[in-house]
C-alpha cells in the first residue's frame, strides 16, 4: 500500500456557513497503479488531489503516505515529501515565466540541494524524455501549450518521485498535445510510477487502469456511481472542458504578462 | 545563494523604474552621509596637514589669566609665578614626551619700535632664551645668532625675522642698522627665517587667527635678559616645548603646564578661580580640534537628517517588497508545492531586498562622492573620501534591506501552498 486515506473530511467555513467539500473519503492506492479521478466540476476532485499531494490538509481523517503519517508531519518534513515523493502537474502548467525550460525543470532538484552539474544533467535527460531536447533554453512564453505541459511533467519527475499527481493535465490542450501527454504518462506507468490523474474526458480516463468518481464530495469506485450522475457527466463534458480551457488560457496570459 | 542573487538582479532589472524609485530614499540618504563625512574628513585632514605636516609640532605653554593670555606690558610678574630658571627647564626636559624646552617673553608693540623714520607697527617683540630660536625652527639667513657672551653681557642686540627685516630695509641688508626699542638703541645682528614654514590653506577668518594671529607684523628677537631694561619691570615667561612626536603634543603640553603650576609659590585663592593665573598649553592641534568640533556638531545634525531619509527609504523598500510578495503569491505557492522550504522562500525574498538596497547604497555612494567634489568646487571646502565610510554605508544599506525586508519575506515564507496556488 503506497497511500491510504481514511475517513477524510474537508469542510470550508464561509461566514457562518459550513461548506462540506469532501465527505468521509476512504481510498487506498498501491504502488504502480494508474488511477483516473472523474466527476463533475466543483465536486471536490482538486481538493482531494491537493490533500494527496500534501499541499492542503484535511479537516478530519488520517492519511498515510509511504509510511508517513501526514497529519503529524512538520512543515519541514512536508516540504521534503512534496519534493521527493510527489510530482505535481497542473492544468495551467505553472511554469516560472522568466526562467528557461531547463531551469524550470531543475527547480525541485535545487530544493533537494543537488549540485549544479547533476541538476543540469538530469534536467537535460528529463527534457529528452519528454522530447524537448531542442527547447532547452526556451522561456515558457516561447513554448506552445503542449510543450509547456511536457516541461511541467519533466519538472514533476526530475526528483524521481513515486507518485505523479496530475490535475486535468490535458484540460488546456488540443487533442494532439493531449495525446502526447497521455503517451508520456503511459511510459511513466510502465516504468512503475504511480499516477493519479483528474480528467473530464472518458477517453483519457480509459488510459487508466482504475477509475474513481467524486460526486458531491463522495467517492465512488468504478461504475459504482449513481446512474444519473454518470449520465449527466457524459452529457456535458465537451462544454465543460471548453469552458475550463478558456479560463485557463486567460490565467496563463495574465501570468505571463507579469513577467 | 549566488542563484538567489542572480535572480534578484533579474527581478530588479525587470522592474527598472519601480526599483529605482524604491531605492531613492536609500540613495539620497547614503549620498548625503558620504558627502557630509567627506567634507568633515577633508577639513580635519587639512587642519592636520597644516599643523603636523609642516613639522611645526611645538607646543606653547602660556601664562593665562582666566580665559585670556597674560597681558604683557602693564603689570609686573605676580610674585608667586615662578621665574623659569635652568632647574625648572631641566625638570621639564625630564618629561618623557618632551625633547626640547625653551622660554621666551612676548609683547605686541603697536608703537615704541622704530628704525630711523620707519615705525615698526604691530610687530611682536620676543625676549628669547639661548635655546629659543633653534627650537622654534628659525634658521639664520644673514648675520649671526646670539652668543652666550651676548647674554652674559646683556648686549642690546636684535635679530629680525624676514617680515620685520623687509619693513626695516628694502633691498639692502639690515645688519648693523640700529633699531630703537622704547628709546633704547639695539643693533641688528642677524636675520632669521622659520625653516619649517608652512603655508596653511586659509578658508576662514578663524584659520587666519590660528596660524597668523600673532605674527602679522613680523618678529623682533632680543636676548630675554634685556627684557627688564626695556619694560622696566620683570615679566613672566612663556614656555615652548618640542614633543617627542606629533601624537605627544597634547601630553607634552599638559605635563609641562603641570610642572610650572606646581612651582607657584602661592597656591591659595590668588591663583585660583576665574581670574587666577595659570600656565596652560596652547596646543595648536587642540585649538584646531575645538574649531572642528563646531563644524562637526552641525554635520552630525545633518547626518541625523540623512538617517531619517534612510529609514523612510527602508519603509519604502518594505512597502514594495510587500507588493512584490503579493504579486508573486502564485509563484511562491508553486515553489512550495515543488518542495521549497520556508527558509528557501525567506532567503529568496531577503536576498532580493538586500540586493535592492545594496544597489541603492552603491548608487548613493557614487552620488555622494560626486556631491562631495561638487561642494569642493563650488564652496571651496576641502573634501577627502573615506574608504571606511563607503564600506560602512554599503554594509549599512544591505542591513536596511534585510531589516525592512524581513516582515514581507516572513509573510511570503508563511503562505500556505494551497492558498498561494489558488490566489488570483
Ligand atoms: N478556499 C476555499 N474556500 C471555500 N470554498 C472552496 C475553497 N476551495 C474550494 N472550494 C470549494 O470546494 C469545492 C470543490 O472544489 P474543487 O476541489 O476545486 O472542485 P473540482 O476540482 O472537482 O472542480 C467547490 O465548490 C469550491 O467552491
Ligand atoms: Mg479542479
Amino acid at each position: 500500500m503506497l497511500l491510504e486515506l481514511k475517513n477524510i473530511y474537508k469542510t470550508y467555513i464561509q461566514g457562518s456557513m459550513e461548506i462540506p467539500v469532501l465527505k468521509d473519503i476512504n481510498l487506498s492506492i498501491d504502488e504502480g497503479e494508474y488511477v483516473a479521478i472523474m466527476g463533475p466540476s466543483g465536486s471536490g476532485k482538486s481538493t482531494l488531489m491537493n490533500i494527496i499531494g500534501c499541499i492542503d490538509k484535511p479537516t478530519e481523517g488520517t492519511y498515510l503516505l509511504d509510511g508517513y503519517e501526514i497529519e503529524k508531519c512538520k512543515d519541514r518534513e512536508l516540504s521534503a515529501i512534496r519534493n521527493k515523493e510527489i510530482g505535481f502537474v497542473f492544468q495551467n502548467f505553472n511554469l516560472l515565466p522568466r526562467q528557461s525550460a531547463l531551469d524550470n525543470v531543475g527547480l525541485p532538484m535545487q530544493y533537494a540541494k543537488a549540485g549544479k552539474k547533476e541538476r543540469r544533467e538530469r534536467s537535460l535527460k528529463m527534457l529528452e524524455m519528454v522530447d524537448l531536447a531542442d527547447r532547452v533554453n526556451f522561456k515558457p512564453t516561447q513554448l506552445s501549450g503542449g510543450q509547456k505541459q511536457r516541461v511541467a511533467i519533466a519538472r514533476a519527475m526530475v526528483n524521481q518521485p513515486k507518485i505523479l499527481l496530475a490535475d486535468e493535465p490535458t484540460g488546456a490542450l488540443d487533442t494532439k498535445s493531449g495525446e502526447q501527454v497521455m503517451q508520456i504518462f503511459d511510459e511513466l506507468h510502465q516504468n512503475g510510477v504511480t499516477i493519479i490523474m483528474i480528467t473530464h474526458s472518458p477517453e483519457i480516463a480509459s488510459c487508466a487502469k482504475r477509475v474513481i468518481r467524486i460526486i458531491d464530495g463522495e467517492l465512488y469506485e468504478g461504475t459504482d456511481a449513481p446512474k444519473k450522475h454518470v449520465a449527466s457527466e457524459q452529457e456535458t463534458p465537451a462544454e465543460d472542458t471548453r469552458e475550463e480551457k478558456e479560463a485557463s488560457e486567460e490565467e496563463q496570459t495574465s501570468e505571463d504578462s507579469e513577467a | 545563494m549566488l542563484e538567489n542573487i542572480r535572480l534578484s538582479f533579474q527581478g530588479i532589472w525587470s522592474h527598472k523604474l519601480r526599483s529605482l524609485l524604491t531605492m531613492l530614499g536609500i540613495i539620497i540618504g547614503i549620498a548625503a552621509i558620504i558627502a557630509i563625512v567627506s567634507t568633515i574628513k577633508g577639513t580635519s585632514q587639512q587642519i592636520k596637514e597644516n599643523l603636523v605636516g609642516s613639522g611645526n609640532s611645538n607646543v606653547e605653554i602660556k601664562l593665562m589669566q582666566g580665559e585670556w593670555p597674560y597681558a604683557s606690558g602693564n603689570d609686573t610678574r605676580p610674585s608667586y609665578v615662578p621665574v623659569v630658571d635652568e632647574n625648572i627647564k631641566a625638570e621639564i626636559l625630564a618629561v618623557d614626551e618632551v625633547t626640547g624646552v625653551a622660554s621666551y617673553r612676548i609683547g605686541s608693540m603697536y608703537d615704541g619700535i622704530n628704525c630711523g623714520d620707519i615705525g615698526l607697527e604691530g610687530v611682536s617683540l620676543i625676549g628669547a632664551d639661548p635655546d629659543y630660536l633653534s627650537l622654534a625652527g628659525y634658521t639664520l639667513t644673514a648675520g649671526r645668532l646670539f652668543t652666550d657672551r651676548d647674554y652674559d653681557r646683556y648686549m642690546k642686540f636684535a635679530i629680525l625675522d624676514a617680515t620685520a627685516a623687509s619693513t626695516v630695509t628694502t633691498g639692502e641688508s639690515p645688519i648693523g642698522k640700529t633699531i630703537e626699542i622704547k628709546g633704547d638703541p639695539y643693533v641688528v645682528i642677524g636675520v632669521v627665517e622659520q625653516t619649517d614654514t608652512f603655508t596653511p590653506k586659509i578658508t576662514s577668518i578663524e584659520d587666519w587667527e590660528t596660524y597668523y594671529g600673532d605674527s602679522a607684523g613680523g618678529r623682533i628677537f632680543v636676548p630675554d635678559v634685556d627684557w627688564p631694561m626695556i619694560f622696566g619691570f620683570d615679566e613672566p615667561y612663556n614656555i615652548i616645548v618640542k614633543p617627542r612626536s606629533t601624537d605627544d603634543m597634547t601630553k607634552a603640553g599638559k605635563k609641562t603646564a603641570d610642572i610650572l603650576n606646581d612651582h607657584f609659590t602661592n597656591t591659595n585663592s590668588e591663583n585660583q578661580g576665574e581670574n587666577g593665573y595659570k600656565y596652560r598649553s596652547q596646543d595648536l592641534l587642540e585649538k584646531a580640534k575645538q574649531m572642528q568640533e563646531v563644524s562637526e556638531s552641525t554635520s552630525r545634525q545633518l547626518i541625523w537628517i540623512a538617517s531619517i531619509s534612510l529609514i523612510v527609504g527602508g519603509i519604502g523598500v518594505m512597502n514594495i517588497m510587500l507588493v512584490s510578495v503579493t504579486e508573486r503569491t502564485r509563484e511562491i505557492g508553486l515553489k512550495k508545492a515543488l518542495g521549497a522550504r520556508k527558509s528557501v522562500i525567506l532567503g529568496q525574498f531577503l536576498t532580493e531586498a538586500a540586493v535592492l538596497t545594496s544597489i541603492g547604497g552603491l548608487i548613493g555612494v557614487s552620488g555622494g562622492v560626486g556631491l562631495a567634489y561638487l561642494i569642493s568646487n563650488v564652496a571651496g571646502m576641502p573634501v577627502a573620501i573615506s574608504g571606511a565610510a563607503i564600506a560602512i554605508s554599503v554594509a549599512f544599506s544591505t542591513v536596511i534591506g534585510i531589516v525592512f525586508g524581513f516582515i514581507p519575506s516572513l509573510k511570503a515564507a508563511n503562505l500556505s501552498p494551497i492558498d498561494a496556488l489558488r490566489y488570483e
